[in-house]
């Protein structure tokens, strides 16, 4: 028998498409893709350029058609400035957005390393018990506890301080999950069996091993702590009813709700907000998006 | 031995801290709303036993909590379920290799999720407004008349979902581009031999491979559709007393459960409004985990395998034939 000669598979064509071509789709798609990724881009980020050119006019020139898309004059950035301190009790509204960002995320990390740190590294009785408790309530929505809450804060008379926006953060189910998670795989067993040789007892541990083996972790912690504690708005709403008392989001909501005119102000107001969040994470974004990457594929 | 003792202590010394504030202000008053939601009260005077009253009233004689159950459902399905339909392409676009600056982009898409919604919905308001909105604007120009984003009722919906929509797909983002990560990357070198194309290719691999994050991703924007407020209020809120916009069409049942609190302090029908969602959100979660599995299950997986099969075995051949 004569040998056959060999045919491709079905579907292959021994004909390659030319060199020429394949190069201009390659680039084509290539164009296609940073057009997709930059039209998103332009969504995504103009509102905020938005918010900080509007900061900078005043009523007649922020309602004209086209809308303006650059900065507007010194003197009406000033006069919105003065407009926002005059409504509001602004510096009030960002010393208690701060202070009470500042002292949730602090408490919060503390406690739930601490904590995390217990479950992840020691073996205890009731572990198996306590620690599916706390992966439930983190799918349970907030809603649940809007109204208990409010009544509890109304009977302990908290109502209108930090303390109902600092002190439940400590018992953050996330939080607590998030470092056990980390810790987990971040400390190891060996160096804390090295430690008790040398005598050292289990809060030092804690506190000179534990604490810095998970930095990166924490950093993850802090920042998304900090964002939900600054951003907060419904649960604060509740909490907080004095124009002295309020955060900056009801501040703003309240001053946006009584706005008539005074759009340019508004506008600083939310500008001025957002620059604490906008630092934080721009300081932070690198360590939160690849931990977030790393996390998702673990878990 | 005193060391050891220690070491037995020191957990429960270290968990305490977090499990008091944890029983205090979570678990505590999740029994108390379950108490509530069986009495009747207004926050001040007696409570009054009223069984499974709250419950039969809500679903049955108030029309108001379905009202808010329509404007909730039909934001979840444009607000929180079309994120998804950008958020998976976007994570390919982002996955590519043929892509320089993916971190940018990924900063980029990630910041407004970050930002307050009470920020991104004012500066909505102002892009949403009728005569000189950016919004309206853009739009004259392939000739649509200016349309009242935020104070009509067919369109506050709308305009509350593209605000939903602009928070969120970052984040959705970022979940399926960790989820691309972790698909071995043989499947689409099989496939390439296979001559896929690219489109076939993230149908057949990419999207079977990706149903269990599809499944988070989504079980996540259900309880997050669910309790949305800040934006249809902020949006919507032109008075004190106000009730999500013209014609309810801003009032979320999330936004129902703040109004029974603040405006009629009625704390026991609150709470069952409260519970009634969360069992609607354990339905919708059940139903898209069946919908996940008879994809995963029956249909699409074995036909990837199928392929991936093919694939090899015609790898195989090649490198004989060489």
């Amino acid at each position: 028998m004569p040998q056959q000669p060999m045919n491709p598979p079905a579907g292959h064509s021994i004909e390659r498409p030319s060199l020429l071509y394949m190069k201009t789709r390659r680039i084509l798609g290539r164009v296609v893709l940073y057009f997709i990724l930059i039209f998103f881009f332009i969504i995504f980020a103009y509102p905020f350029w938005h918010v900080f050119i509007l900061a900078t006019r005043d009523y007649q020139t922020i309602y004209k058609t086209p809308p303006p898309v650059w900065f507007g004059k010194i003197e009406t950035f000033r006069t919105n400035w003065d407009t926002l301190f005059d409504r509001i009790p602004f510096h009030r509204n960002m010393f208690n957005s701060l202070g009470i960002a500042v002292f949730a995320t602090g408490t919060q990390i503390f406690f739930c390393t601490m904590a995390g740190f217990a479950f992840a590294k020691y073996d205890f009785k009731f572990k198996n018990i306590l620690f599916p408790f706390i992966l439930i309530s983190i799918m349970l929505p907030r809603f649940l506890w809007l109204i208990p809450t409010f009544q509890m804060m109304a009977w302990l008379k908290w109502i209108n301080t930090w303390l109902p926006m600092v002190i439940p953060q400590i018992g953050n189910a996330f939080g607590i999950f998030l470092m056990a998670q980390f810790i987990e795989g971040a400390v190891p067993l060996d160096l804390l069996d090295a430690a008790r040789i040398d005598g050292m007892g289990e809060f030092r541990i804690l506190l000179s091993i534990g604490f810095p083996l998970s930095r990166a972790g924490i950093a993850v912690l802090g920042t998304i702590s900090f964002v939900f504690s600054w951003n907060d708005f419904m649960y604060a709403m509740i909490m907080l009813n004095k124009e002295e008392a309020y955060t900056i989001p009801v501040a703003l909501a309240e001053m946006n709700l009584r706005s008539e005119g005074v759009i340019g102000a508004v506008m600083l107001g939310n500008a001025l907000g957002l620059i604490p969040i906008l630092t934080a994470f721009i300081f932070f974004s690198k360590q939160i998006i690849s931990n977030m990457l790393a996390g998702s594929i673990k878990g | 031995m005193k060391r050891l003792n220690r070491q037995k202590i020191a957990p429960y010394m270290f968990i305490s801290p977090f499990f008091l504030i944890f029983a205090a202000f979570m678990i505590f008053p999740l029994g108390f709303s379950i108490f509530l939601s069986f009495q009747k009260w207004g926050g001040m005077g007696t409570m009054q036993f009223v069984g499974l009253q709250n419950f039969i009233n809500v679903l049955f004689s108030d029309t108001f909590f379905v009202k808010t159950l329509m404007v909730t459902g039909v934001l979840l399905v444009f607000g929180s379920f079309t994120q998804h339909i950008f958020a998976i392409p976007l994570a390919i676009v982002l996955n590519s290799k043929l892509i320089k600056g993916r971190d940018f982009f990924r900063t980029a898409y990630f910041l407004p999720v970050i930002t307050s919604a009470v920020s991104v919905s004012i500066i909505f308001q102002n892009v949403f407004s009728m005569n000189y909105g950016l919004l309206n604007y853009l739009l004259s120009f392939i000739g649509v008349k200016p349309i009242d984003w935020i104070n009509w009722s067919w369109s506050i919906p709308i305009a509350v979902s593209i605000v939903i929509n602009w928070r969120w797909i970052g984040w959705n983002t970022l979940i399926y581009l960790a989820g691309l990560q972790s698909i071995p990357n043989e499947l689409y070198e099989s496939a390439d031999i296979d001559g896929a194309s690219t489109i076939n290719r993230h149908i057949n691999i990419t999207i079977p491979m990706l149903l269990p994050i599809i499944f988070f991703a989504v079980t996540m924007s259900i309880i997050g559709g669910m309790q949305v407020f800040d934006e249809p209020y902020v949006l919507t809120t032109r008075e004190a007393n106000s009730m999500g916009g013209a014609d309810n069409a801003g009032f979320t049942s999330a936004f129902y459960i703040l109004w029974l609190l603040r405006r009629a302090a009625r704390y026991g029908r609150g709470s069952a409004v409260a519970w009634l969602l969360f069992i609607l959100i354990l339905i919708m979660t059940f139903i898209n985990r069946k919908v996940i599995n008879y994809f995963q299950g029956d249909r699409v997986l074995p036909r990837r395998i199928r392929r991936g099969k093919t694939a090899s075995k015609i790898f195989s051949t090649q490198m004989e034939i060489k």
